[in-house]
């Protein structure tokens, strides 16, 4: 038996794009050969076969993707929308064929790309265990004798001979990963499963394919959800516009991937007075967000004390400026707003022209896990906004392992401070006594 | 987990170029799902109806009065030493089955598209076993068929012997149109709409309302190129004592077997792409 679960070598997947629908009409393609007909007949001399125009409508969405995976090993797949992720997972599901490079597979594989694969909304849930068991490729014995067990992971009993397009998108995505859990497949492929269904079934979820991975199965496993994959893979690649940017343990890959994916944002400076943002009153010459401590570019967890930091340029003598900021959570709440009313120097007095900096200091356990947005209000004599920007920084806190307390869905709420909290028993239940009640 | 029990094994993937291998024998292990999805097509075509299997007998049944009262009795179209009734129901027994079976297989593909575009299984099952789904309605006709039979009756002879052969070209005709229907339907949604009007002419270069002894002389064996003239016969000939169709139906079958390797070699190559047009 050899070690290595799955061997890919320069995987490249070519799609057609363009035209609006990829399928044609029939009307569609006698147009197309006509035009192309005519556009050979007034360029007869272009001998080159080789047309630009098929050129630009083809986009590699996979490219040279070189992957070895080791038995019983559980591999994170991360990247932007759009950067290849579905297409490798595809791709090795062999549902989709490679356009160049090979991959081999050894072992049986189970797939479960995105939710309710294989479905028929008019046939019950039992009548469905065992059609998509079939077309999952589970023998039928195995079924049957797993039966029971799907259907209480799934949490479904009671609608278990009820058509299923009664039944909600959660409960759809349930049993679609239930079937998929109990395949019991040497190789198991997940992508995004846990963007549908509550907390606890995505625990549960978590929790099988941890299962799945501690018993020498080799996982696969697509996910926005960061934390998850962390958790669950010990290696992970990233994906960057369908090439392979960095395979390597899970944390590292992550933190280079989030620290790329924002760093373009949370650092802005405009050397030039002339080009900077603002107007005759004030000039903006630089905003960033950075950790109280260590380098500037380490990421912010929901741990980390950081600061948010502007220098700006007083373009006429006297001005009593103050900074505003709107701290926005990504559902476009407003956090908090703050304004500089602790500042003891310069607050309320009339500023001389030059360069000033404000730096405001955000404590740790303030913010909620997430991208956050700040706009950026300079107000005048505490009542005129003279320039707003939004989305001048935008930045991430990253939710940290040791809080998560086995929860891995992301705490609710816009901000998650770290409460004093006791619990005291205060009476004891005599168990002979109220046995006999 | 009896992982170990059965030798791993290993499968590439790669690029495919031109003509593509059949891969016969991985049907043969997915042979669970061929009986799941015919299973499946039987089952919600019976659920999705009010009328549930009560169809299979409706539709030939009806068409055999319309075309008794219209062709048999107003128009007067011969039907041999049998009467008109069981005369055109024969033929439409089998052609029901056909009429059905290419419409389900020409657009299984594109109604299991969401399946398509997220599991592997061999393409080939998803038309074969629309076709098979048809198979059930056509069992019931039949037995309405030798009822009817009975009323009037007629004894078959021991042509009777040949009928099922005549079912497995049928349905092989089926699948071989199925096949060519649904790999394009994939790819020209209009196929779609083209397939009821298909099947509409397809009915009256059959004869179904006529017998194929209309066709004048020269023509009577090139007409067996529509293989559904050569089942027609063949059904008429082994239920009804009619004239053995001869070179008719061997020129059915020929046609039939080129139309069926064609198609599964259209359908092999076209496979690969399904999953990126859906
Ligand atoms: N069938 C298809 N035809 C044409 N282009 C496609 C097809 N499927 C995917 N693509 C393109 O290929 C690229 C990669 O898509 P893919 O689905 O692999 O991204 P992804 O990493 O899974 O993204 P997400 O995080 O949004 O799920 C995208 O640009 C997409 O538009
Ligand atoms: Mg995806």
């Amino acid at each position: 038996m050899t070690d290595v679960a799955v061997r890919a070598v320069r995987l490249g997947k070519l799609y057609r794009v363009g035209e609006r629908q990829p399928y044609n009409t029939i009307r569609d393609v006698i147009t197309a050969s006509a035009r192309a007909r005519l556009r050979r007949l007034g360029r007869p001399s272009n001998g080159s076969a080789h047309d630009p125009s098929t050129e630009a409508k083809s986009m590699w969405a996979l490219r040279d993707v070189s992957l070895e995976l080791r038995e019983g090993e559980a591999l994170g797949i991360i990247g932007r929308n759009g950067s290849g992720k579905s297409t490798l997972l595809k791709i090795l599901s062999r549902i989709t064929e490679p356009t160049e490079g090979h991959a081999v597979i050894s072992g049986r594989v189970g797939s479960l790309l995105e939710v309710g694969t294989g479905f028929h909304p008019e046939l019950t849930g039992r009548e469905n265990i065992s059609l998509n068991g079939a077309i999952l490729g589970m023998p039928r014995a195995d079924i049957q004798r797993k039966f029971d067990e799907i259907v209480s992971f799934a949490g479904i009993e009671r609608y278990i001979d009820t058509p299923v397009k009664r039944y909600s998108t959660g409960m759809h995505a349930r049993l679609a990963f239930a079937v998929a859990a109990h395949l019991e497949p040497d190789i198991l492929i997940v992508d995004e499963v846990l963007a549908v269904g509550d907390a606890e079934f995505q625990k549960r979820c978590m929790g099988k394919m941890g299962d799945a991975a501690r018993s020498g199965r080799t996982v696969l496993f697509v996910s926005h959800n960061m934390a998850a994959i962390e958790s669950l893979c010990s290696r992970t690649i990233w994906l960057e516009g369908g090439r392979c940017a960095a395979d390597g343990t899970s944390s590292e890959v992550i933190s280079r991937y989030l620290a790329t994916c924002l760093s373009v944002l949370s650092d802005h400076v405009w050397p030039e007075p002339e080009l900077a943002p603002g107007n005759d009153r004030v000039r903006i010459r630089r905003a960033r967000v950075r950790p109280e401590q260590g380098e500037p570019e380490d990421q912010i967890s929901v741990a980390t004390p950081f600061v948010i930091e502007f220098e700006y340029w007083n373009m006429r003598e006297g001005a009593r400026l103050n900074l505003s900021l709107h701290v926005y959570n990504e559902h476009g709440v407003i956090v908090f707003n703050a304004i500089p009313t602790e500042e003891l120097v310069w607050h309320g007095r009339p500023f001389p022209r030059g360069l000033f900096r404000d730096t405001c200091h955000v404590p740790a356990n303030l913010l909620n896990e997430g991208v956050h947005r700040i706009e950026l209000l300079v107000v005048a004599d505490s009542c005129h906004v003279i320039h707003r920007m939004e989305d001048i920084l935008v930045f991430e806190v990253r939710d940290i392992d040791d809080s998560r307390d086995g929860w891995y869905e992301r705490r609710v709420g816009a901000v998650r401070p770290r409460l004093a909290w006791e619990t005291e028993h205060l009476v004891a239940i005599d168990s002979t006594a109220s046995g006999d009640a | 987990m009896g992982r170990t029990t059965s030798a791993r094994h290993t499968t590439t993937v790669q690029p495919s170029s031109g003509w593509v291998a059949m891969r016969f024998g991985e049907l043969w292990d997915y042979r669970e799902l061929f009986y799941f999805l015919t299973w499946r097509d039987i089952k919600v075509r019976y659920k999705q109806t009010a009328l549930g299997a009560a169809w299979a007998v409706l539709q030939p049944v009806l068409t055999m009065i319309v075309f008794s009262v219209f062709f048999g009795k107003l128009a007067g179209i011969p039907s041999g030493d049998v009467p008109y009734p069981v005369f055109a129901f024969a033929a439409l027994v089998p052609w029901t089955f056909f009429a059905s079976a290419i419409a389900l297989a020409g657009n299984s593909l594109v109604e299991q598209e969401r399946i398509l575009a997220k599991v592997y299984f061999p393409r080939l099952i998803v038309p074969t076993a629309a076709v098979l789904a048809s198979l059930v309605d056509f069992g019931i006709a039949f037995v309405v068929l030798l009822g009817l039979m009975l009323v009037y009756g007629i004894v078959p002879s021991a042509a009777l012997l040949v009928l099922p052969f005549l079912v497995l070209l049928a349905a092989a005709t089926a699948l071989a149109v199925g096949l060519w229907l649904s790999a394009l339907n994939v790819k020209y949604r209009d196929i779609r709409y083209a397939i009821p009007f298909a099947v509409q002419l397809w009915l009256f270069i059959s004869p179904v309302a006529y017998p194929s002894s209309l066709v004048p002389e020269p023509w009577d064996a090139v007409y067996g190129i529509n293989p559904m003239a050569g089942v027609i016969d063949g059904f008429r000939w082994a239920l009804l004592g009619a004239e053995p169709p001869g070179a008719t139906l061997a020129i059915s079958v020929l046609v039939t077997g080129g139309l069926l390797a064609g198609g599964l070699l259209y359908f092999r190559r076209m496979e690969r792409s399904f999953a990126d047009i859906v």
